[in-house]
Parts: structure tokens; C-alpha cells; sequence
């Protein structure tokens, strides 16, 4: 056996992205649409089944950070997204949900603007699956993956439990979920790992990005780990609050202006 | 149809940083100097001002001040039994686009290589012999020599306002510095910046295990500083938004405020924005360049003439311009013959994510680009290849970047990726984690190498560039050797659980690794394996020079910008010195 053939089974591409993340060197991956059929053993995460309720809550048209309503979802679609980031970070005794904090009107407006249209997306054909170190190779936008998604996720939810997605309890959300994440799902239209991947991108991203983009609400993700945000000037902390706590009110950048 | 303008003395293609040294030190000469620059204007103020610009998702995660690959992108395959692909969305690197170019977004971390690098073969074979390099390895000399180079070091980190701390002078190692670096005549222009938690932890550990940490040279200046030029620098804030965004503070040296306002300054510079040009064109004698054509912001097509055209966009994109110019011979790995393409190379990675106790409190939100310890006792030839069974290390670094959370929020091996649990693990983990990782060397090879698509076009029509490239044996013998030092590191700093890891092998376009692509457009010695000589002018266009890091025979285990910078200077003394005075080969082939 080569090195690099062992390397493979020692280390995955996840392990690799969190390295770097916790860095900060880098971290790109995060915020890439994410990469069909890449997901490995090692993703293959147990469904956490974890003990969230089902919120019958915000309704479409409740006010969000950033304006009401949806730009780009239709009402099937944004049921299936709030029941969707309500699942993947649901509301707990650690924080808030991202359901609560807005993130689908982050993902709806995302979706609405530039990054779903593709504005830095190369969308020439001839497209080809290519391998999985090739990257993303499909001939949609963001939002045209994330549409298509919905409705093969819905029309799958409907088959094997007679419900939409939203209409489901938490603990067969989560199911659902995790079988779109572990691949024991083949939608018809999309790559199922691609559209889970980039539908827990966006959620992720909604839940952490700055309030102005619809999502962490009263910056209370932030809270959650501490994260002071757009607040930023430390020359005179960072020695004298080495291995100390540094509390601060985090801050968005339209409380700064 | 072009549109012909009158000849100018001087074309520079891209404003970034070496284009911006280029134009900045030939201003004194009264030639007329056009820059064409293939994105838009920018400046500190409003372009970068606090708080807009601390805005993680449309800087770090949606790449604003990156370029568009809608527009321009390459395609890429792991080896030539594969079909190419497009790179349809940016990932494993981050070419920057508009005045100032990568030299805005990058961290400022600002190298001297090690002597090493600058004559690696020669000192591999004195070392170890010929046998130790792999028959496939293109293991080439820089044509210069640290020393040669080391006043062009000097004065790039002078007008950067590098904050460090010397480890050799005239040859006396300094405690404190780096002491396998080459011999420099003079100290840091700023001291050293305030060292983070993980680096206090860092620093000790090396120590402990008998290395020889020391604060990475810096260019976030450490104090306030007026460069030699009459630039005046702020002194960092430590806002940890510093990679990926520009900075608010002019603390980190960006050509965008020091020496690119130096080259407007000039009457007799012009820049035009918005202005992406296509390719260089040639004289019936193929010896000559005669023009650039481009196309400004509508469309429109124009014909530039020039005597002399510098070549300063991004590594990758000055090799696509050679390739769609016909300068220099593209390179054919069949046949080994060719120089255009040839010698592409990366960085490579291997490290360890190491988790703390909830007493342990790094704030590693408060940071800069270039905050970081590091050691080189694992790089350049400062260890023995045959032990550890690879050629060209890295260096080993605990950084303190800053802690944005839709990018970094570490979570142990196991953890699963939503969830309440997952949750809970962010909540625990987001300020008692950090990293010590590694940024490895990639040498050179027969089988990697740059070269036209024979299917895919830019938006403008022209084939894109082909990226064929792989990581070889020895550089995941690297990455893995070089992990498994950071994992004893990490445990030497206390950490509860450590998580070992190397970047995806086969090399992977997707996953963010590093901005720091070299090679395709080498210099060197012996025109049959490079496409420049040692003053970076073409060997078969003497009217043309290229600067950037497409000229390194081959990465070293350290950032480029600092060698890329100095290389610029030492160019510009040439053309200045002897190139303008008997325009012609500065060197016989």
C-alpha cells in the first residue's frame, strides 16, 4: 500500500476543513456549494433524534430582520425550510434555534440575490460528473439546487410518511435528515449530499453572518459563543486579556453605524 | 475590430503588488507607463472602512474582493489520464481581482525564504546526492542566491513595515528570531506584534520539546510607521477580519495605499481600470513584443503598443497570458521538452487541531493575518531528509488569525455536523480550541503542469488554462511526518484531545488550502527549463518580464508574497539599470 493510499484511510476531507477552520487560515470549504457525493464514512453521522419539539411558530410573513416575507420561496418551500434549519439547529437549553434567529429569511433572501443566481459560478457546458476533487460540476445556480432539493425531499416525505416535510414530528425530521445526509436517500433530480450539504451551508451561514442579512437575530448566536462581532478593535486587549474572558455585547454593523 | 492607441514606453498588465513596485520605481525615468488592471478601483476609504467591512459572509465566505470565475476561471484535472473540469466556483485558492490585487485580502505574513530555497538542488545533491530526488522531480535552482537577493528583502519589508524580530544578523543568531534564517544586515523595520494566548502556549511547547519558535515576520504593523517612501501605516487593531478583507487601519501593507498612489502620483503614469487584456502580441520574428490587446469595461477592444511590457498579474495569470501569447515554448510532458507550464506548485498542509479545557481562554477572535509563532526546525534542509524521508519541510505554526464563526468553529473528531449536539460542541469548543499546522513545500514535477483547455472558454472566447496536478509521494510523506510534529506539539501545550489531519489525497480543487500557486513561468539559468532568466525577463522575448510567484522553480514551506515582493525590486533595478540603457537579453542564452 502507497502513503498516500493509507493517508486516504487515515484522515478525511472533514477532518481536514476543521482543522483548518479552527485556524482560521482558511475555510473556504464552508462556504462552497457543496461537492456531490463526497460525503465519507466518516460524514456519515448517526441522526441526532434530539428531543426538540415541533414549533408550529413563525409563519411566513412574521417580521424578520431585514423586511417580511419571502422573496424568492413559495409556501411550500418556505415550510419546508423553516421545519428544515428548525431540525438542523433546533431551539435548546445550549441557545437558540436558527428557525427563531431568522435563518430562513436568510436563505430565502440568499437565494433571491446574487449567490443563488450564480453571480460567481461558472456555468459553461460541457458539464460532466467529473471525480469528487474536481468540485462542483452541475449545470444549476444555488437556488435552482435548492428548489429542485425541496421538491424531491417533499415528494420523498410524502411517499414514505404520507406528510410534507414540516408536517412531520422533530423526531422524524431529524430522521429524514440524516438519511438525506447519509446518502440512504437518492433524490431524483439532485445529488442528495449536494443539496443537503449546501442546505446546511446556508443554515449554518444564516445563523452565524451578520444580523443585516436576515438571520442571528439580535446577534444572539454570537452570544451563544461569545463571538463580540463587528466590534472589533483588540490592541489593547489582546495581552492584558490573555487566558482571561473577554465580555462584551456583540455587536452587528448596523449597530455601529 | 481594435482600436489602436498610441505606443507608450511602458505597459504593466495587473496592479498588484509587483506591478505596483514596477510602476513606483520607474516613475524617476520619464517614460510614459500605462497599467491596465483587470478589475475595478479601490481604496481604503470606502472600500474597506470599519464596521462594513467586518462582514464575514460577503468578504471570507462570498469572496468580494476575489476574482470572478463566472468571468475567468481554469479547469483542473489530478493527472492526464483524467478530462479536465471547471473550476466552476472558487475553493482550494483565492486569486484576488482590482487595484491592489491579492496583495489587499492576503495576511501579510512576509518571508525571507531560507538559503535552502533559493539553491535547493545544488544543496540537496552536496548534501545527500543525486539519488535522493525522485526521477520525476524537476528540482531546479533559483538562479540568484539568498544573498544576491537579500538588500531586495530588505527594502520590500521596509515598505511593508514588517513587524519581527530578527534571528541572524551578519551572521550572529539571535535568540528570540529565527535562527535558520539567512544572514540580514539589518533588524525588522517594527518590533514584534503582541503574541495571542495559543502563540504563549505554543512558544513554550516548542521549547520544551527542544525547537525554535519564534513571532512570524508580520506586515500589520506593530506600532504606528511612516515607510522609507513617506507612507504612513496605522497600527494594527487586531480586529481579526484581516484574511480575505482589506484593512481599515492601513496597518497591513496592501499596494493599494503605499506604493501604487506613489505611481499615480506620476504625470506620466496612467491606470485603466476595468481592462483585462487577452493577450501579448507579437513581431513577425516572434522575438519582439509589439502590443497588448485588451477589452476596457463595454467591450470594446483596444491595441496597446508598447517597447516593453511587464507581465505582473497573478501567478496563474500571467501563465495564461504566455500561453495565449505564444511566448516561450509550452511545455509537453511527453517529451519533457517546453518551459511554459512548466514547474507548477502548491503548498501543501498536516496538522492538528488540539482542544482545551474550558480554564484554558485563547479570545482567539482577537487577531491579525499574520499573527502567528512559528518554528523552520522542520523546514528548508534544517532537518535530515533521509530520516524523516522527504525533500523540502515546512513550517510549523500555531496562527492567530481571528475566529469568525461561519468559518471557524472547531469541533472535535466524531462530533456530528447539526444538531443540538453539534451545538453544543461549537458552545464548548468555539474559544478554548486552535490549530498547529503546517505549510509544507511542493516540489515540482514531470506530471504537474499548466497548459491550454482544449474544450473550455472564458467568458471572453479564449481557451482557460488547464491545471494538471497532483500531490506526489513525497509531499504526502511530508504532510504526514510534518502532522504528526504538530500532533506532539499540540499535546505538549496541554490540550485534552488532539485531532491529527493532512489535506485530501488525492488533491482536491475544492476545499480552501492556500492562495499560494507557483511555478509555469520560471527563471533560472539554463533557458531549456525556464521561460526567464535571472533579471525575470523572457529568454525569447527580452521586451517582456514577468514577475510573481510563477516564477519559483519551486514552492518553498513558507508564504511567497515576501521573495515575490524583493524579486519585483530586483527586476525593476535591472530594467532601470541596464535593461533601459541597451534594451536587449540582460543575460546571452
Amino acid at each position: 500500500m502507497s502513503t498516500r493510499q493509507k493517508s486516504q484511510g487515515d484522515v478525511g476531507r472533514r477532518d481536514f476543513l476543521k482543522l483548518f477552520g479552527a485556524a482560521g487560515a482558511a475555510g473556504a470549504a464552508a462556504s462552497a456549494l457543496p461537492l456531490g457525493g463526497s460525503a465519507s464514512a466518516d460524514d456519515l453521522m448517526a441522526a441526532t433524534a434530539a428531543d426538540t419539539k415541533h414549533h408550529h411558530g413563525i409563519a411566513a410573513t412574521e417580521p424578520h430582520a431585514g423586511g417580511s416575507g419571502y422573496e424568492f420561496f413559495n409556501v411550500d418551500e418556505s415550510a419546508f425550510i423553516e421545519a428544515a434549519v428548525d431540525t438542523l439547529l433546533p431551539s435548546d437549553s445550549t441557545g437558540p434555534g436558527a428557525k427563531e434567529l431568522g435563518v430562513a429569511t436568510y436563505i430565502d433572501r440568499q437565494m433571491a440575490g446574487g449567490y443563488g443566481k450564480g453571480d460567481r459560478l461558472y456555468l459553461e457546458g460541457p458539464f460532466g460528473e467529473g471525480t469528487p476533487e474536481q468540485g462542483y460540476q452541475l449545470p444549476m445556480t444555488p437556488s435552482e439546487l435548492i428548489r429542485a432539493g425541496i421538491a424531491d425531499a417533499n415528494a420523498f416525505v410524502q411517499k414514505t410518511h404520507k406528510s410534507t416535510f414540516d408536517g412531520l414530528s422533530a423526531k422524524d425530521r431529524a430522521e429524514v435528515l440524516a438519511d438525506l445526509e447519509g446518502g440512504k436517500v437518492e433524490l431524483p433530480t439532485v445529488p442528495t449530499a449536494t443539496f443537503f450539504g449546501l442546505l446546511l451551508q446556508l443554515t449554518i451561514e444564516g445563523y452565524f453572518a451578520d444580523p443585516m442579512y436576515g438571520g442571528n437575530k439580535d446577534r444572539a448566536a454570537w452570544k451563544m459563543i461569545g463571538f463580540p462581532g463587528a466590534d472589533a478593535m483588540y490592541m489593547d486587549k489582546i495581552e492584558p486579556f490573555r487566558n482571561r474572558p473577554y465580555k462584551a455585547e456583540p455587536k452587528g454593523i448596523q449597530d455601529l453605524i | 475590430m481594435a482600436t489602436k492607441l498610441n505606443a507608450v514606453d511602458v505597459l504593466i498588465v495587473g496592479l498588484g503588488w509587483t506591478g505596483g513596485i514596477i510602476a513606483k520605481e520607474l516613475a524617476s525615468t520619464k517614460l510614459k507607463i500605462v497599467a491596465l488592471e483587470r478589475g475595478g478601483p479601490r481604496d481604503t476609504n470606502p472600500d474597506f472602512v470599519d464596521p462594513q467591512i467586518h462582514d464575514e459572509l460577503r468578504y471570507a465566505a462570498r469572496h468580494d474582493l476575489m476574482q470572478n470565475v463566472r468571468r475567468e476561471t481554469i479547469t483542473f484535472r489530478n493527472s492526464e489520464s483524467q478530462t479536465a473540469l471547471p473550476m466552476r466556483q472558487l475553493g482550494s485558492f483565492l486569486p484576488g481581482q482590482g487595484v491592489g490585487g491579492a496583495g489587499v485580502h492576503w495576511n501579510g505574513v512576509t518571508w525571507r525564504w531560507l538559503e535552502w530555497d533559493h539553491q535547493a538542488r545544488t544543496r540537496t545533491v552536496d548534501k545527500y546526492g543525486e539519488k535522493i530526488i525522485p526521477s520525476d522531480m524537476h528540482l531546479q535552482d533559483w538562479p540568484i542566491t539568498y544573498d544576491d537577493l537579500e538588500p531586495y528583502y530588505d527594502k520590500f519589508e521596509k515598505t511593508c513595515g514588517t513587524s519581527g524580530k530578527a534571528g541572524n544578523i551578519n551572521g550572529r543568531k539571535i535568540d528570540g528570531g529565527n535562527i535558520f534564517e539567512g544572514s540580514r544586515k539589518d533588524e525588522y523595520p517594527n518590533p514584534p506584534m503582541i503574541a495571542a494566548q495559543s502563540m504563549v502556549m505554543f512558544d513554550k511547547a516548542a521549547r520544551n520539546l527542544g525547537y525554535h519558535p519564534f513571532p512570524n515576520p508580520s506586515s500589520n504593523a506593530s506600532r504606528d510607521y511612516v515607510n522609507p517612501d513617506g507612507v504612513a501605516f496605522g497600527q494594527c487593531h487586531y480586529c481579526g477580519f484581516c484574511e480575505r478583507f482589506g484593512c481599515e487601519a492601513n496597518a497591513k501593507a496592501s499596494p493599494h495605499f503605499t506604493v501604487i498612489p506613489l505611481a499615480v502620483k506620476n504625470p506620466n503614469f496612467e491606470l485603466r481600470t476595468n481592462s483585462i487584456v487577452l493577450k501579448v502580441n507579437l513581431d513577425s520574428t516572434r522575438k519582439k513584443a509589439v502590443s497588448v490587446t485588451y477589452l476596457d469595461a463595454c467591450g470594446r477592444e483596444f491595441e496597446q503598443p508598447a517597447d516593453l511590457i511587464i507581465l505582473s498579474a497573478y501567478a496563474l495569470g500571467n501563465v495564461n497570458l504566455l500561453l495565449h501569447s505564444g511566448i516561450g515554448v509550452p511545455y509537453d510532458p511527453a517529451t519533457g521538452k517546453g518551459v511554459v507550464g512548466r514547474n507548477y506548485a502548491y503548498q501543501c498542509g498536516g496538522g492538528a487541531t488540539a482542544f482545551f479545557d474550558k480554564e484554558t481562554i485563547l479570545n482567539r477572535f482577537m487577531g491579525a493575518g499574520a499573527l502567528g509563532t512559528t518554528m523552520d526546525d522542520f523546514n528548508g534542509d534544517n532537518y535530515d531528509f533521509v530520516s524523516a524521508g522527504y525533500i523540502g519541510g515546512g513550517g510549523i505554526s500555531c496562527s492567530n488569525s481571528g475566529a469568525r464563526p461561519i468559518q471557524s468553529h472547531p469541533t472535535p473528531r466524531g462530533t456530528p455536523r447539526w444538531g443540538s449536539e453539534w451545538k453544543k460542541a461549537v458552545v464548548d469548543n468555539y474559544d478554548h480550541a486552535t490549530s498547529v499546522g503546517n505549510q509544507g513545500a511542493v516540489m515540482a514535477y514531470r506530471q504537474n503542469y499548466l497548459s491550454l483547455d482544449p474544450t473550455y472558454t472564458d467568458v471572453f472566447g479564449r481557451p482557460l488554462m488547464r491545471m494538471t496536478f497532483d500531490f506526489q509521494d513525497n509531499e504526502v510523506r511530508q504532510m504526514n511526518g510534518q502532522a504528526d510534529i504538530c500532533v506532539k506539539i499540540a499535546k505538549e501545550m496541554g490540550a485534552i484531545k488532539v485531532d491529527r489531519s493532512i489535506p485530501p489525497v488525492p488533491y482536491s480543487i475544492v476545499p480552501y488550502q492556500s492562495t499560494h500557486n507557483t511555478g509555469g513561468a520560471v527563471f533560472g539559468a539554463d533557458p531549456s527549463t525556464s521561460v526567464l532568466n535571472k533579471y525575470l525577463q523572457v529568454w525569447d522575448v527580452p521586451n517582456v518580464f514577468v514577475t510573481g510567484a510563477c516564477v519559483f522553480p519551486q514552492n518553498a514551506g513558507k508564504n511567497p508574497t515576501g521573495p515575490v515582493g524583493a524579486l519585483a525590486y530586483w527586476a525593476v533595478d535591472a530594467i532601470k539599470n541596464q535593461y533601459l540603457k541597451d534594451p536587449g537579453p540582460l543575460v546571452p542564452s
